[in-house]
């Protein structure tokens, strides 16, 4: 005899608020790393707690060195509506995030830099992820000062324990 | 719409409790509405982001963001989560009686 599981009425599924949200940054490029940066930003704009969490390539978004050097991709971007070689030509990528950073200052949105500072004045946690960091051989130091600490996984979970995680 | 009341004087609000007419806004409805959302007094430095807020929005028709208001209002970004944990452009709009900013920065 088959038994008719109880469904969840709207009511027991449905939760009025999120209270917390742990956002994972896992790639390099500008279009990859500005929706985290905004959805953290806009989460502490609705009073809602945020961390940060940076991992592979979404770590230049917080180091030093490259933190002001972020590019769009033109290659291998079927959303850039371009020939893959014409993407590939030299000075492109530069010329496209030329672009998209005057339209982006025109809306207010802050270059990453400044905006990785605003995210972090605001109250949200912005952290490394320890296997990135050790792959890339870096520390601590390579990372602007806003970076709190670097975290293993588990660390990182424990930390995001009672909210929503966010992957991007 | 509906009417709410602060301060003894009626006043229409949309359903998160944001003014909708600016015009209907004084200084002891602003006291009341920050009462209401955990801010039982507003300091100088409340009143400076305020009266920002206020202005801005009746000059230019939209609420600063984040980032105008950090830079701009003479408040920085980290004292204004100080003075507003729940959300300082949100909160500031909702007290000084004007609509809630739509803008996602």
């Amino acid at each position: 005899m088959t038994e008719l599981l109880e469904h969840p009425t709207r009511e027991e599924t449905e939760r009025k608020t999120i209270e917390k949200v742990s956002i994972v940054i896992s790639k390099g490029s500008l279009e990859g790393i500005y929706p985290g940066l905004i959805m953290a930003n806009g989460a502490r704009m609705e009073g809602i707690e945020a961390d940060l969490f940076f991992t592979f390539f979404g770590l230049d978004a917080i180091r030093r060195d490259r933190q002001a050097k972020i590019k769009v991709a033109t290659v291998g971007n079927p959303g850039m509506h371009l020939p893959t070689l014409v993407g590939a030509l030299p000075g492109f990528s530069a010329l496209a995030t030329r672009m998209m950073q005057r339209q982006m200052e025109k809306l207010d949105i802050p270059p990453i830099p400044e905006f990785v500072e605003l995210v972090a004045d605001s109250g949200a946690g912005l952290y490394a992820c320890r296997a990135s960091v050790d792959m890339f051989d870096l520390s601590l130091e390579d990372f602007v000062p806003q970076v709190r600490d670097i975290l293993s996984v588990g660390e990182f979970y424990e930390l995001a324990a009672g909210g929503e995680i966010i992957f991007t | 719409m509906t009417t709410a009341l602060y301060a003894d004087t009626p006043v229409e609000v949309d359903a998160e409790g944001f003014l909708t007419d600016p015009e209907q806004w004084d200084e002891q409805i602003a006291e009341r509405i920050a009462e209401e959302n955990g801010i039982p007094e507003l300091s100088d430095r409340h009143w400076l982001v305020v009266r920002f807020m206020r202005d801005r929005y009746l000059t230019t028709g939209n609420a600063p963001s984040i980032r105008a208001l950090g830079k701009e209002s003479g408040v920085p970004v980290k004292e204004l989560y100080a003075l507003f944990p729940k959300g300082p452009a949100k909160l500031a709009a909702k007290i000084g009686g004007i609509p809630k900013p739509r803008g996602c920065i």
